[in-house]
């Protein structure tokens, strides 16, 4: 009587010439199969820790860049997140752009660049870009899944220099989480003084839009008058309308406002 | 695509300035005549590699590539690797057998060194480089042409510079290895010299 | 004990006077682009020697049952499958290293030393044989790839490990960083050199010339 044991298939399975045909395509088959369960194992159980770490790679990424802003990081901190993003909008159809690389894109390059950017028409162009790119980055900051911070990467013509600023808003998307100028070659003691900190903290909590949907956020010459307004700087009245020009620029339709408003109705 | 064949050549050469395939370069560059044969068979596996697999890549392991079949949280990306060697063994093997039905003169010239291009990393690397660089399919045939290209021009080269150099009296210590090396490395520099030319 | 010595030096054979890179010239690919740094060398030499012995201990042990045909196929794929283990894990722990690392953990698979140890002698050993040798020729390799490692980082940057060592002139010292040793040229320069330090050390190892000029042909002019 045959033995139906498996050890002593095994052992005839081990004791075949090797090049037998049987042997060739058994070994083959046992050297894939032990190949493909020790890496699909390995592979499946490490992944959440490989997400992990990349997840936590992109985090501190974007942590770095907008924590060397100084009142970016209190801010960030202050909005109480939980999940920051990177986003790259189209800003031809309001939409993400997904096949982009947030870590990659620079949009000071595109500013320059006539592959990445569409020249402006003159009475389109209030803020004086020239040229605007195609694509922008925006920073995303949820806490719950709510918003809790939009950060939009501004600029404009000053009166002799582009000013490079950071606008963030509230969750609403209609307040002023902060203003934080952080390039600019304005008159030293006179325009430059937008970029003082004592200035800037004057926009935390300036509503932008009326219940028309209309831009009113701007600098009054004077003092402000409304909730709409921050507080003009003497001798600085072609610096502080070049701020006011840039703002409501991206703020609005040819800017940033479609993408505002798609965010604002949940659509992305 | 010009500016990627460019860089590919030059500034990024996979022997030169990533060290890739240098077993093989070393090895096979006595001769001009033999250096040049490698180096071309190199820029036909290469061109037809690096395409095929992107399209493994894409088609195959990419997160959500499967989302045709209704499986869109499929994540392969563990394969890359031997599907990749399994994709240039198979290649060269085709090579060969081509090789040997249609150029037979060609496939006795070469010889052995058809089977050794099969372990090149240099072949392997740029498959990785355009995994990692996540080329498109246009962009990773240009950057397997030029890759290869790029490879056989520095062996060729090394290959002509080392014919000469048997002739020259050299430290005892310093023959033949040693003075490969730092020939190599002065080829180096002088293909880094490209490194920040942009053809628009 | 001879049986302890035997090992020892078979553990130390490959380090000086059978050295991996410098004599039989393998493995010199993923070698060098890793060694800008003494970190990534490191962990490059560690997950070399882990492969190196894992895949000569796994080869010896089915080494009688491999048929002719298939013997290198299996051999890659047993190796493709350590390294895929290898960049898992290193993905896993050691993330930032592992990007640094890039693609040349993954080059493992096709470096010479691997395969030419796997053919070369796990193939005809036994597997603790086979394991020393794995960890012996993993040593030389190491042993090179560390040295080249410090080097580089050492001229290039004046830290080591990322620990200030030399005072930069940035920071107000005397030593300017030779950049070129962060590049490619500069790692071939180096292994040229080594490879004549440990010649003039070990006359044994000097390549013999393929054409010496015939002397007695420079005779002098003949009046």
């Amino acid at each position: 009587m045959v033995k139906l044991n498996p050890l002593t298939w095994w052992r005839r399975f081990l004791r075949l010439p090797n090049e037998s045909r049987m042997k060739t395509l058994l070994i083959a088959l046992f050297v894939a199969l032990g190949s493909a369960v020790a890496v699909s194992v390995t592979a499946v159980t490490l992944k959440p820790l490989q997400q992990a770490n990349m997840e936590r790679q992109r985090q501190a990424k974007m942590e770095t860049m907008l924590a060397t802003l100084p009142g970016m990081a209190d801010l960030l901190r202050a909005a109480n997140g939980d999940f920051l993003e990177t986003v790259i909008v189209d800003l031809r159809s309001a939409r993400i752009a997904l096949n982009m690389d947030p870590g990659v894109y620079d949009f000071r390059a595109a500013m320059s660049d006539p592959q990445s950017s569409t020249p402006l028409a003159r009475d389109i162009d209030s803020a004086g870009l020239g040229n605007l790119p195609y694509f922008m980055p925006v920073y995303i900051l949820r806490r719950n899944d709510a918003l809790a911070l939009v950060v939009l990467p501004v600029y404009g013509s000053g009166y002799q220099s582009t000013i490079h600023a950071y606008l963030a808003l509230r969750g609403d998307l209609n307040t002023v989480a902060a203003l934080q100028i952080y390039e600019q070659g304005e008159t030293p003691g006179l325009g430059a003084r937008i970029a003082d900190p004592q200035w800037q903290a004057l926009w935390p909590g300036r509503e932008i839009a009326d219940h028309d949907g209309i831009i009113r956020l701007s600098v009054a010459s004077g003092g402000a008058t409304n909730q709409f307004e921050v507080d003009g700087i003497t001798g600085a009245t072609r610096s502080t309308t070049g701020v006011t020009k840039l703002v409501q620029f991206w703020l609005g339709d040819h800017g940033f406002g479609p993408f505002l408003s798609r965010l604002k109705a949940g659509e992305i | 695509m010009i500016d990627l064949f460019q860089r590919a050549v030059f500034e990024e050469n996979l022997a030169l300035s990533f060290f890739l395939g240098i077993c093989t370069f070393l090895a096979v560059s006595k001769r001009v005549d033999t250096a040049l044969g490698l180096g071309l068979a190199l820029i036909v596996v290469q061109t037809i590699t690096v395409p095929v697999n992107h399209l493994i890549v894409v088609l195959l392991l990419n997160e959500g590539a499967w989302g045709w079949a209704g499986l869109p949280d499929i994540d392969l990306g563990f394969l890359k690797l031997i599907s990749f060697i399994g994709v240039i063994a198979a290649m060269v093997q085709v090579l060969e057998i081509v090789l040997e039905r249609f150029f037979p003169a060609l496939h006795r010239a070469l010889g052995i060194y058809l089977p050794l291009i099969t372990v090149n990393c240099a072949i392997l690397g740029a498959s990785l480089f355009m995994a990692e660089r996540q080329y498109n399919l246009t962009e990773s045939a240009v950057y397997g042409f030029g890759s290869g290209v790029g490879w056989a021009l520095a062996i060729t080269a090394f290959a002509a510079i080392r014919e000469r150099l048997k002739y020259s009296d050299i430290p005892a210590g310093l023959q033949g290895l040693g003075m490969a090396f730092i020939v190599t490395g002065l080829m180096a520099m002088g293909f880094s010299a490209f490194a920040g030319v942009q053809i628009p | 004990m001879i049986n302890g010595w035997k090992n020892t030096r078979l553990l130390l054979a490959p380090i000086i006077d059978n050295n991996p890179i410098t004599l039989q010239i393998l493995g010199i690919c993923s070698a060098l682009a890793v060694t800008t740094s003494l970190a990534t060398a490191l962990t490059m030499s560690a997950a070399l020697m882990a492969v190196l012995a894992s895949s000569n201990i796994l080869i010896s042990a089915i080494r009688h049952h491999l048929p002719t045909s298939i013997r290198l196929i299996i051999q890659i794929t047993i190796i493709a499958t350590l390294v895929i283990v290898a960049d898992q894990f290193l993905m896993a722990f050691a993330f930032e290293m592992s990007q640094r690392l890039s693609i040349f953990v993954g080059l493992i698979v096709t470096n010479c030393l691997v395969m030419g140890r796997a053919e070369g002698f796990a193939m005809r050993n036994p597997v603790w044989p086979s394991l020393l040798d794995g960890l012996s020729n993993g040593l030389g390799y190491s042993a090179v790839l560390l040295l080249v490692g410090s080097i580089r980082e050492l001229l290039g940057t004046g830290k080591l490990l990322g620990f200030d060592v030399l005072p930069t002139m940035e920071a107000g010292g005397w030593f300017q960083p030779l950049e070129l040793m962060l590049l490619a040229p500069g790692a071939f320069f180096i292994l040229g050199l080594l490879v004549w330090v440990i010649r003039a050390l070990r006359p044994e190892q000097a390549e013999i010339p393929e054409f010496s000029p015939r002397t007695s042909d420079l005779a002098g002019p003949h009046d």
